[in-house]
């Protein structure tokens, strides 16, 4: 079955046979999802419900919590040797900070678990978390990092002077002389907004201890099952032996389920103390205000041209608001230092400078979001580049044009190596699909008749896929990266692939399946993609920063490939010829030439079955194993934007969105598609609508999605997609990654569009999301002046 | 809040008899007293639709209402959408346009989706896009969904 899917052009010759890789077949995942049938973490039953009891206030000293006669509530006092949860850097002047499982002292955000009431049901527990009283002193609490820079802010953490957390710092040699001899700087003050990833299902978990060995199942809503088995097991002091992690079907995640949660943590405590089950299930409320926030940032970046608009240097100043505590295990470095390595994009240019701290508040704690601070970076540099264009009196594509890299492999001013990459190529095809002419002369006419049309591009690189270097170089204690598969073919005949990967909506276990039949040439449907459970699947890292299908896909085709060569050996003594004339294809080992054949599945059944027809030359069994980690590798895009502005309501409609978009080899174009949507959707939430707001004293007014506004089905126009495909050298399938593209260039493209919009009036808007109410003041503002 | 009244819930045909407190939403019951844990919850104040069943014929959010005004009534769920084996035209179509990924959301709209169109079978696009904002996904920017459900409308007419 093939589905409509956007124009796809492939760059240079793939120079493979491939029979399954580069179809848009339909996911395996479906049929059970569509039917309800999926097994979600708050399908189980327990014998026992846990509500937490949140702190109201963002600072203070706790200093009484008291429970109501009979109830069982549990406190930090109670957790004797459970260790803060303490995740670690070994670089950047990164400061050690510990979260308690329960806040043990001092709280430091509203929202933070204070007690764990445990009930016979949810509403019992519930009841009763009504009735604990919490006393606490209350300190002054620090919500903005700006506050919390000031020499006389009070100190969140001992353990962190000044309140931040983490710094880091680079230059290029002869950075200054280069930035004196500009001909032009050009400069912007970005301010993000905070937002929450706001996955569907919010958190859940459930423990159940088997009472006579004790081996406790955690079932819940996870992006790495095995970290936190390993955190969990570390945090306890038990074997990780006596943990199963389980992340079932998962209800999206997009980062927010890829940290450690004190919650999962004090479920194994509960149910290995009651040696029974025990469940707890989010409501909206608690994720909104206490799961954990992203992208709440300062930036300033200064910009050097010379006297063609031709970027000489970038000189950046980072603040990021990691909240009161670091999460496990990227740490509070995951912005700020994706926000450092990265913010030179696209573009070609020498010199750099960066100062990103990250800065400790009283708030729910920052954790990765998709994109990481890309969203962030891209439309800072972005809107920059578009003041650059403005201050030069070119247009927005031409200066891109002079600027974007070209020739690759290209090293950044940073360091990073950039692999073959379509800059240009997307952008000019972007530029020829929405047809700059016809569009500014509706632009003209609408302004005469009271209407604000903008148009707005972006274009940028997305690390994607990137293995255990690129995360040691943040000095990372955990070092994720590689991830490996586990190939069984089985006395049947089906094909069993064990992943350490822990999809939730990609539609991995398709495109794993498509790599692999074309490697062992069986059909997708004789494959099975299991992945999820720490007894089954093996040790890997998880699903998280555009990374599965490019290691997972690479590990799979690495152990297919094995899988492949024994199957050869098998075929070529069965039908006694020589290796090199077999051929896999369909289920089955031909002969090339001829018509002698043996299916896969009788292969697979002598080879358990049989083996002493191979004379000893061929061990039993088919079972292989591949393990991938790679350098990384960078997909790239344009993304245009076209809105209408309503300066009597500060509105903005996204009329038309555009993305010419290039990851590699696509493994499935309907899913592949299906990726970009998503990401541009969060995007354009990102861009206008999606915030969380506290109030002075640390307390949340957007604590229902009805204020918390993810975009719905109206807010989103129709997405255009066009792709090419530049085949990836640094990545075995070919593939680039791709799920965090699509989130990453809305913020900019739509905020250059609306300030497009605004030229006629002369203000500017550099904060996101642009909601109707800043894009009225900004108005206001220019009003006033007038 | 310990009372509990005895209500009968016909959820796809089958009736359940069940003692639940006033309090109790009708989602909570379909899921935890009558087992059906296809409906799905995602923010229990009413916005994002994921609990959507019809009731009666008519789509609702079922954690807006309570079990006890579901006495009586009608349900369908997820569950009983399809025909046997025979997947509805609705779950067809969202399985060939890729109007999923996690699949978190994806009861609730298909619940919608098929609400409405059986009630309103020639409901324009337009109508339509309304009808189905008021859900949300997170995962596939509504793209495939509306493509979807436009697919299972010319279906469903047939």
């Amino acid at each position: 079955m093939t589905s409509p899917v956007s124009p796809h052009t492939t760059k240079g010759s793939a120079g493979d046979r491939l029979k399954w890789v580069g179809r848009a077949i339909r996911r395996v995942e479906d049929p059970v999802l569509v039917q309800g049938r999926g097994h979600f973490t708050a399908d189980l039953p327990a014998a026992h419900w846990v509500r937490f009891v949140r702190s109201p206030v963002a600072a203070g000293t706790i200093k009484s919590i008291t429970a109501p006669d009979g109830a069982t509530v549990v406190t930090a006092a109670d957790l004797v040797g459970v260790k803060p949860i303490t995740p670690m850097l070994h670089k950047f002047e990164y400061r050690a900070v510990g979260q308690p499982v329960l806040a043990d002292g001092q709280v430091r955000f509203v929202g933070e678990a204070v007690a764990a009431v445990v009930a016979a049901s949810e509403e019992e527990a519930e009841d009763i978390v009504d009735l604990v009283e919490l006393d606490i002193d209350e300190t002054r609490p620090l919500v903005d990092s700006r506050d919390a820079l000031q020499p006389d802010a009070p100190q969140i953490h001992g353990v962190a002077p000044g309140n931040v957390i983490l710094k880091g710092q680079f230059k290029t040699e002869g950075f200054d002389a280069v930035w004196s001899s500009a001909a032009r700087i050009v400069k912007i003050d970005a301010r993000s907004h905070r937002q929450n990833a706001t996955p569907m299902e919010a958190r859940a978990a459930h423990a159940v201890c088997d009472p006579s060995s004790g081996r406790v199942t955690l079932t819940c809503t996870t992006q790495m099952p095995h970290l936190v088995r390993t955190a969990i097991a570390d945090l306890l002091g038990m074997p990780e032996s006596e943990l199963r992690v389980i992340a079932p079907d998962v209800g999206g995640g997009f980062g927010q389920k890829m940290s450690l949660c004190t919650e999962y943590v004090l479920l194994v405590w509960l149910a290995r103390k009651l040696r029974s089950s025990v469940a707890w299930t989010e409501d909206r409320r608690e994720n909104l205000i206490a799961s954990f926030h992203s992208r709440d940032q300062y930036v300033t970046l200064e910009a050097a041209f010379d006297a063609d608009a031709r970027l000489l240097a970038l000189r950046t100043d980072i603040v990021s608001n990691v909240g009161a505590y670091s999460c496990f295990p990227t740490t509070s470095g995951v912005e700020p230092l994706m926000a450092m390595a990265e913010m030179p994009g696209p573009y070609d240019f020498r010199h750099y400078q960066c100062l990103a701290r990250g800065v400790l508040t009283n708030t729910c704690t920052m954790a990765a979001y998709r994109g990481v601070s890309r969203p962030i970076i891209t439309f800072t540099l972005e809107r920059l580049m578009d003041k650059a264009a403005k201050a030069f009196a070119i247009d927005p594509v031409d200066i891109r044009r002079r600027n974007l890299i070209s020739a690759f492999p290209y090293t950044s001013a940073m360091g990073l190596v950039y692999d073959d990459a379509t800059y240009r190529e997307t952008l000019e095809m972007a530029v020829k699909a929405v047809d700059m002419p016809a569009f500014r002369a509706r632009q003209q006419a609408a302004r005469a008749k009271g209407k604000y049309l903008g148009i707005g591009f972006a274009t940028f690189s997305e690390r994607t896929g990137y293995g255990s270097p690129a995360f040691a170089a943040r000095g990372m204690e955990i070092t994720p990266g590689w991830e490996t598969v586990h190939i069984t073919v089985d006395p049947s005949g089906f094909v069993e692939v064990r992943i350490g990967s822990s999809p939730h909506g990609q539609g991995l276990r398709t495109t794993l399946a498509q790599i692999v039949a074309d490697e062992i040439g069986v059909p997708p449907e004789m494959i099975k993609v299991v992945h999820g459970d720490t007894d089954t699947a093996p040790y890997g890292w998880g699903t998280f920063a555009s990374r599965s299908l490019v290691i997972s896909g690479g590990a799979s085709l690495i152990a297919a490939r094995k899988v492949r060569a024994k199957l050869i050996k098998i075929a070529s003594h069965m039908l006694e010829a020589a290796a090199d004339d077999i051929v896999l294809e369909d289920g089955q080992a031909k002969v090339a030439g001829t018509d002698r054949t043996v299916t896969i599945a009788r292969m697979a059944r002598e080879i358990y079955t049989q083996t002493h027809r191979f004379k000893g030359e061929l061990e039993p069994g088919l079972s292989e194993s591949g393990t991938y980690d790679p350098p990384g590798t960078f997909s790239n895009a344009c993304h245009v934007a076209m809105v209408e502005l309503d300066p009597e309501t500060g509105f903005v409609k996204v009329d038309r969105y555009l993305v010419a978009e290039d990851a590699g080899r696509i493994i499935n174009p309907m899913i592949a598609d299906g990726q970009v949507h998503g990401g541009v959707a969060q995007g354009i939430g990102n861009a206008l609508l999606e915030e969380i707001v506290y109030d002075e004293g640390g307390g949340i007014l957007t604590a229902s999605l009805a204020d918390y506004m993810p975009p719905t089905a109206h807010e989103i126009p129709a997405i255009e997609l066009h792709h090419i495909e530049t085949p990836s050298t640094e990545s075995i399938t070919k593939a680039k990654g791709l799920g965090e593209g699509g989130t990453i260039g809305p913020p900019a493209a739509v905020l250059n569009a609306i300030n497009d919009a605004l030229t006629p009036f002369g203000v500017e808007i550099d904060t996101i999301p642009a909601t109707p109410q800043r894009i009225r003041a900004a108005l206001r503002k220019a009003e006033t002046a007038a | 809040m310990t009372d509990k009244t005895t209500i009968t819930l016909t959820i796809n045909g089958r009736k359940h008899t069940i003692a639940v407190e006033p309090r109790r939403t009708l989602v909570d019951a379909i899921r935890e007293d009558c087992g059906q844990t296809g409906t799905h919850i995602g923010c229990e104040h009413g916005v994002c639709g994921a609990c959507t069943v019809i009731v009666n014929g008519e789509p609702v959010r079922s954690c807006l209402m309570f079990a006890v005004q579901a006495d009586g009534k009608e349900i369908r769920t997820i569950e009983g959408l399809a025909n046997g084996e025979v997947l509805h035209p609705m779950q067809q179509a969202f399985m060939d346009n890729h109007g999923l990924q996690c699949g978190f959301c994806t009861p609730g709209f298909l619940m919608l989706a098929v609400g409405v169109l059986e009630r309103e079978p020639d409901i324009s696009d337009d109508d339509l896009l309304d009808v189905l904002s008021s859900n949300l996904c997170r995962c596939t920017g509504y793209q495939n969904i509306i493509k979807s459900v436009r697919q299972a409308a010319v279906e469903m007419r047939k």
